[in-house]
């Protein structure tokens, strides 16, 4: 159960080995926390993350879990509660980049990505909604990005991924709202992690501790949706007005 | 929709978790535990416990019908037996003209009386009669199994200890029979002090005046340096019959207390609750307490309700909701209540007036929450910044001092502390386990405590 100053004690975080995922849970975790899980596709490098986050009264676990096997979302979810019991929180934080531009020529390499990023994220999320609406509370994080509010043409299969879930939180998250089952969607920008390395960096370039301390902070406040760095929102705003001609030209990384 | 599923907060508006909720009256109790999943049941009562105490996310959630009038006065034994879904406030309004007064009251006549029981609620007499659970003659509980027994401190009395201060966790309360305490008139004679300290405060509470049935202080935990305890210490009893003027007297128990407003289901601007809007009201309540005040006559609902007049006040929060904090520290301990107070004081949580009670004994129940010693309660808005932090660190003090937390009012602590707090929590869980085997009773607060682990 979480508490009343919004501390879980059971979080599962899908996409075990991400960067911002990890540093989701570094922010959440306080003195109430008991049950971390990890799923992700590779376990020893999943191991070796719940290694640096293990302390006493801690408990961490890492579970194989992979994005694109989506006919075996349910079953992981229901391990992990079989094992743990009520999750409090889910992160649902995997997804693959791709390379840019050479992506959107390369059809099977789109595929993959579509079917990980859209297809895997949306099963995930149901398998873990499901188990919450049965125990009558819980909370996901999903995160999306900027392009949820505009995709930009450096990487448009990833971008239109994270633009495709964008929307389906927005839509699942007010369906589950009466079922005591609370969905943040948090959408960063450019983030400096393992996933963009050697990527050029754009415009209001964040880290996944800036990313966890505005997650956390919307979900003490309950928010629908953040975006990290908070100024983005205002910035996309403008943005998703700018005419098309002019909108390719903008350096934006 | 099959189901009535709702969203269910505590009084402290955190939290909100859905179940399936039932209002029965208490012969359909047992057809209603039916539907009961493998989340299990759970009773509420009237919600006033702070925290995850009386909800059941994903679970079965009853509310127990019962009317006052269904309630039996036996004069010759001083006793009432009631419905266990009855209010405090129902229940007084059915005695009080007979002479008659409930035996612990808490700050709000809006409770029931088995979640009195199941809380062993205390009141402004614990440091002279105990709590609630003190003064039950007997109860008949439903158990998991479907069979009612009747419980009392000679009937099956380890059953009966685990149920007084067991969160309705052993089973379904359906009734009790209670001691009730002979009144002359329905007035309390009132003592009022002003206490410059925390020190002075400790000596006052100690002190034979002290001995009178009722005795609490309300403290400003904004105060700081040399005001820091600074109080407003309420001393009385029930007034006699020659203590009221004769207009007074004409009807001495006359009782009707109403409500005067309600807070409005919106939320309050942003900050209207802050520091320099709390302490300006605790600087002004301070100053506008006589120094010294003796034998005033107030109504009951002004000596002991006096938040009840406004209805719903826990809105003044907003959307973000509050923590209630209370624990008890044991005498020889003050060092640690002072140094909570100074840590309160230092972080500026904006909290109204704290509340700082004497205890007497605790009881035989392995989970009620009143010992021997001192207790704090005051009110934070939950959405104040660090205040997890702030939190932890003091249920740290609380505890290496031998004190603990009330599970009626905590909605933020830990497993591990309440092991601490509650050494014979296995005890208790033991006697719990053999009368629901299955675990049909759940709480939020059982799930997030490992109570019923």
């Amino acid at each position: 159960m979480d508490n009343a100053l919004g501390e879980p004690q059971t979080i599962l975080l899908l996409g075990g080995t991400s960067d911002i995922g990890l540093a989701i849970v570094r922010e959440l975790l306080s003195p109430a926390a008991r049950t971390v899980v990890l799923a992700c596709r590779n376990v020893e490098k999943g191991e070796r993350a719940a290694a640096g986050l293990r302390h006493d009264g801690l408990t961490v676990d890492v579970v194989a879990f992979d994005g694109a096997a989506t006919d075996t979302h349910e079953a992981v979810v229901a391990s992990v509660v079989e094992r743990h019991g009520d999750v409090d929180l889910a992160i649902v934080a995997f997804a693959l980049l791709g390379d840019g531009e050479a992506t959107s020529r390369d059809v099977a390499a789109a595929a993959e990505i579509a079917h990980v990023n859209f297809t895997g994220t949306i099963t995930a999320t149901i398998a873990v909604a499901n188990r919450m609406r049965t125990q009558g509370h819980g909370g996901i994080v999903l995160l999306s990005s900027v392009a949820g509010e505009r995709v930009r043409s450096a990487n448009p299969v990833y971008g239109g991924t994270k633009a495709g879930i964008d929307g389906f939180a927005q839509g699942f998250g007010d369906e589950l709202a009466g079922d005591g089952v609370h969905m943040m969607i948090v959408r960063p920008g450019f983030v400096h992690s393992a996933m963009t390395v050697g990527k050029k960096a754009a415009p209001f370039a964040t880290t996944p501790e800036k990313v966890a301390e505005v997650t956390a902070k919307g979900l003490r406040a309950k928010r629908r949706m953040v975006w990290a760095p908070g100024i983005l929102r205002y910035v996309f705003m403008t943005l998703r007005h700018v005419p098309g001609p002019v909108w390719r030209r903008l350096p934006l990384g | 929709m099959q189901a009535p599923h709702r969203a269910l907060a505590g009084w402290g508006r955190t939290n909100a978790t859905v179940a399936e909720v039932v209002e029965v009256p208490n012969h359909e109790v047992v057809a209603a535990l039916r539907d009961a999943g493998p989340r299990g049941a759970l009773v509420r009562g009237l919600g006033r416990s702070y925290g995850d105490a009386a909800q059941n996310s994903g679970g079965l959630v009853l509310r127990l019908l019962g009317a006052a009038h269904q309630a039996v006065l036996h004069p010759e034994r001083g006793t009432v037996t009631v419905p266990a879904g009855v209010s405090i406030d129902d229940l007084l309004r059915v005695i009080v003209p007979r002479g008659w007064f409930v035996p612990v009251t808490p700050g709000t006549r809006f409770v029931t009386i088995g979640g009195a029981i199941a809380s062993d609620i205390h009141g402004k007499n614990h440091h002279v009669e105990g709590s609630f659970g003190n003064h039950v003659e007997s109860l008949t509980l439903l158990l998991a199994d479907g069979s009612q027994v009747l419980l009392g401190p000679d009937q099956q009395p380890a059953l009966f200890w685990a149920t007084v201060g067991g969160m309705g966790l052993t089973g379904i309360i359906l009734e009790a029979t209670v001691r009730l305490l002979p009144i002359e008139t329905s007035r309390m004679a009132v003592d009022t002090i002003r206490v410059p300290d925390l020190d002075t405060l400790f000596a006052e509470m100690t002190s034979p005046d002290d001995d009178v049935r009722y005795s609490v202080a309300w403290i400003d935990p904004l105060a700081k340096g040399r005001h820091l305890g600074r109080s407003v210490l309420g001393r009385g009893d029930h007034a006699r019959l020659d203590q009221l003027s004769a207009k007074a007297a004409a009807d001495p128990l006359a009782y009707g207390p109403h409500q005067l407003v309600s807070v409005p289901p919106l939320v309050p601007p942003m900050g209207f609750i802050n520091h320099t809007t709390v302490a300006a009201f605790n600087e002004f309540w301070f100053r506008k307490a006589p120094r010294r005040r003796i034998g005033e006559i107030q109504s009951i609902g002004s000596f002991f309700h006096p938040l009840d007049v406004v209805g719903r006040w826990n809105r003044v929060y907003g959307a973000g909701g509050m923590v209630q904090y209370q624990f008890v520290v044991p005498f020889g301990e003050e060092a640690a209540m002072r140094t909570v107070i100074e840590r309160l004081s230092e972080a500026g949580a904006a909290s109204f007036l704290a509340v700082l009670k004497r205890f007497g004994a605790g009881n035989p129940a392995p989970l009620s929450f009143p010992a021997l010693g001192w207790t704090l309660a005051l009110d934070v808005p939950a959405a104040s910044h660090g205040l997890g932090e702030l939190l932890h660190g003091l249920d740290r003090i609380v505890l290496d001092a031998g004190g603990r937390h009330y599970f009626t009012k905590d909605s933020h602590t830990t497993p591990d502390a309440i092991r601490r707090g509650y050494p014979r929590l296995d005890e208790w869980k033991a006697i719990r386990d053999a009368v629901d085997p299955n675990g049909l009773w759940q709480s939020d607060l059982s799930r997030r405590l490992g109570l019923t682990d």
